[in-house]
């Protein structure tokens, strides 16, 4: 078995989910010849036709209302947003519609679709291709979000997502699309869409991430251990719904809990957490709840971008301080 | 049944691909031949700069790149007809218009650079920035076009979009919109023929683009964007009649994106290279160049002196651009609103503090 990447999962799941589900169809801008801006439906039009991995026309409203009625009609549309600034258009059709069906129509009418999305900064892009604007979408009823941070996630959680009866926002931190390879049995085998990744063990401080900041928190354990610091990392894959379970386990152990996310802080995902954690694990923290996070502002053009999101060197100081404070 | 309305699309064009006039009835501007000089002067300049912009990105001097090969009829041609007090609204591609409304090459390869000050260019205050978002810009102009109108000012909104760019939803509610309200508005819709890979036939089943503008009560009109004449003729009737408070009009400029859709594509994967061949043969500076030439106003020295010296011109603004030293960190904040919010304030502190300051 060849080792691949993240986004060579991606295109592994979509060819599995194409191969045993006939009601499974692609759509999006440049998704079909050309196989995707980033690649990820590559050779999946030449596979399966032009009747499953279809080209859209220029229109962003357009792929999420097609999406919409082809899912409450009996398909299983996977649309791609082409990149994260673009999906503003879609919200009326995601949140008006793709939300609500179900709730709406007492069961009759359901929208089983999947909308990824590259997601993130960190590539040196043009304006409104490297946002992180993932909390609009957790705050809406009746969605489900996922985020991988690895091949193996990627595969899993996007079988699982297309599977699922409801609509699923699947983003997918393009800053890691290609950043390592690693072996992804093809063997259908999806994930469960509400359970956290513990993706190291630790004693001292839960750090809580997701996306393509595993990376850089990953490293900030491993320099902390180096100062005697053992943190643990969860990585929340499946933001919506929460497995707050693990959190809560986790610092129940620790006692302390620094969020790491790339998106803005106020209002970000780590809002919720640190909310969930000051109403359930109240008297398990021994320090302050930290967020380490991109600022209350727009990510700027890429001279500047690096500055915006979190450092490994932010995440560290986070952890110091919790550490310092628990005493 | 009896026809309640009917419609037809016009096509202009006044120089053939083979350098040949089509039509002797030349618009004005156009029998000073000294003005088609002039025009193919700001052609040549707009491809020189456009080659070094390509050159610069691939050796890791400027980010992704929007290459405007091609275009330089459509772009100039829409710049020039254009008054300072007129308002334009791009895309992210018309360089040449740009530029012919003030716009430096410096400001251009700044946006490009990752560097926001690019968008606080030097062409008209009123202008707007490059609009990735596809087709948002062309209700912002029919917006501009009512504050003109409201106020009586006699100025024209001018916006461009793709051919890709004319099946989003903004498009179709720009243009009604300027319907609805009679609006000095004027909708250039640049067919390349190609919205990154998806060709124009898969963007619509209509036979022309110039045609949505009907559904909205506009004027409409197909030109052959590689001939500037045209385009200019084009853009010239558009304005006066928009300036004459007579309304929209929708403009579909045939063209041809001959290089890929950004430095960031790879068009071999999706389109023949005969295809680009046979278009190279349509292409707008060679078919004014022989014109010209033939007309006794150009001549290849002239060309050879004339592109030595845009090398030069080009060369300034490149150097100028690649001098300039990256703002300090904490415009992220200082340009985010009138006054940063008290709550703010520690961010910004906080961002300082990991720059050592």
């Amino acid at each position: 078995m060849a080792a691949i990447t993240l986004i060579e999962a991606i295109t592994q799941a979509l060819a599995w989910e194409l191969k045993h589900d006939d009601t499974v169809l692609v759509l999006g801008e440049d998704v079909g010849v050309n196989g995707g801006v980033f690649r990820a439906t590559a050779g999946l039009q030449q596979q399966f036709g032009d009747q499953r991995v279809i080209d859209t026309p220029l229109d962003e409203t357009t792929i999420a209302g097609l999406t919409v009625g082809l899912a409450t009609q009996g398909m299983k549309p996977v649309a791609e947003a082409q990149f994260d600034g673009f999906m503003y258009p879609m919200i009326d059709h995601i949140i008006c519609h793709a939300a609500r069906f179900r709730y709406r129509t007492r069961g009759r009418l359901t929208c089983p679709m999947v909308l990824r999305v590259p997601w993130g900064g960190g590539i040196r892009a043009p304006e409104h291709h490297s946002e992180a604007n993932e909390s609009i979408f957790t705050n809406v009823p009746g969605l489900r979000v996922v985020m991988p941070s690895s091949p193996q996630r990627a595969y899993g959680l996007l079988l699982a997502a297309i599977r699922d009866p409801d609509p699923v926002i699947f983003f997918e931190p393009k800053r890691i699309y290609r950043q390592y390879k690693e072996e992804v049995p093809d063997d259908g085998e999806a994930l469960p869409l509400d359970v956290c990744f513990v993706l190291r063990d630790g004693s001292d401080v839960t750090l809580v991430t997701r996306g393509a900041q595993v990376k850089e928190t990953l490293e900030a354990a491993e320099a902390l251990a180096a100062e005697g610091i053992s943190a643990e990392v969860i990585d929340v894959a499946t933001l919506k719904p929460l497995d707050f379970d693990t959190i809560r386990e986790s610092v129940a152990k620790t006692g302390r809990c620094v969020i790491v996310h790339e998106a803005a802080k106020t209002a970000g995902f780590g809002a919720e957490i640190a909310a969930r954690l000051a109403e359930e694990s109240m008297y398990d923290l021994v320090a302050p709840v930290e967020r380490v996070t991109g600022y209350d502002t727009h990510i700027p053009l890429f001279r500047l971008e690096m500055k915006y999101l979190p450092s490994v060197e932010k995440i560290v100081a986070a952890c110091r301080r919790a550490a310092a404070a628990g005493g | 049944m009896s026809v309640v309305a009917s419609f037809e699309i016009e096509y202009l064009q006044y120089l053939g691909p083979d350098g040949r006039l089509v039509r002797e009835d030349l618009p004005e501007f156009a029998l000073d031949r000294r003005n088609l000089v002039e025009l193919f002067k700001q052609m040549l300049y707009v491809r020189t700069f456009d080659t070094k912009s390509v050159a610069l990105q691939r050796t890791g001097k400027l980010g992704t790149y929007a290459s405007c090969l091609g275009h330089e009829a459509t772009h100039i041609g829409i710049g020039s007809a254009m008054q300072h007090d007129d308002v334009f609204a791009p895309s992210y591609r018309e360089y040449g218009a740009q530029i012919v409304r003030g716009v430096k090459l410096r400001e251009i390869l700044m946006y490009w650079g990752g560097d926001e000050r690019g968008n606080d260019f030097s062409g008209p205050p009123h202008d707007y920035s490059w609009c990735v978002p596809i087709g948002t810009q062309c209700l912002h102009a029919a917006g501009a076009a009512l504050a003109f109108k409201l106020r009586g000012e006699p100025r024209v909104a001018v916006s461009c979009v793709g051919d890709g760019g004319s099946s989003k939803t903004d498009t179709y509610a720009a243009i009604n919109s300027a319907g609805a309200y009679t609006l000095p508005f004027v909708l250039c819709i640049i067919n390349n023929q190609w919205a990154i890979s998806v060709p124009r036939k898969a963007q619509t089943g209509a036979k022309t683009l110039a045609q949505k503008g009907i559904a909205g009560g506009l004027d409409c009109l197909q030109v052959d964007g590689n001939d500037i004449i045209a385009v200019r003729a084009a853009m010239d009737h558009a304005l006066q009649r928009a300036r004459d408070g007579h309304g929209g009009t929708v403009l579909e400029l045939v063209t041809y994106r001959l290089a890929d859709h950004t430095t960031a594509d790879d068009a071999r994967r999706y389109r023949d290279d005969a295809e680009v061949k046979e278009a190279w043969e349509r292409e707008p500076m060679s078919r004014l160049r022989t014109f010209l030439i033939s007309e006794g106003v150009w001549s290849e020295t002239e060309e050879a002196a004339w592109k030595e010296e845009c090398g030069k011109l080009v060369d300034v603004e490149v150097n100028a651009y690649l001098e300039t030293k990256v703002q300090p960190v904490e415009v992220m904040f200082d340009y985010l609103y009138a006054e940063l919010p008290a709550d703010l304030q520690a961010q910004r502190a906080d961002l300082l503090k990991w720059e050592g300051r």
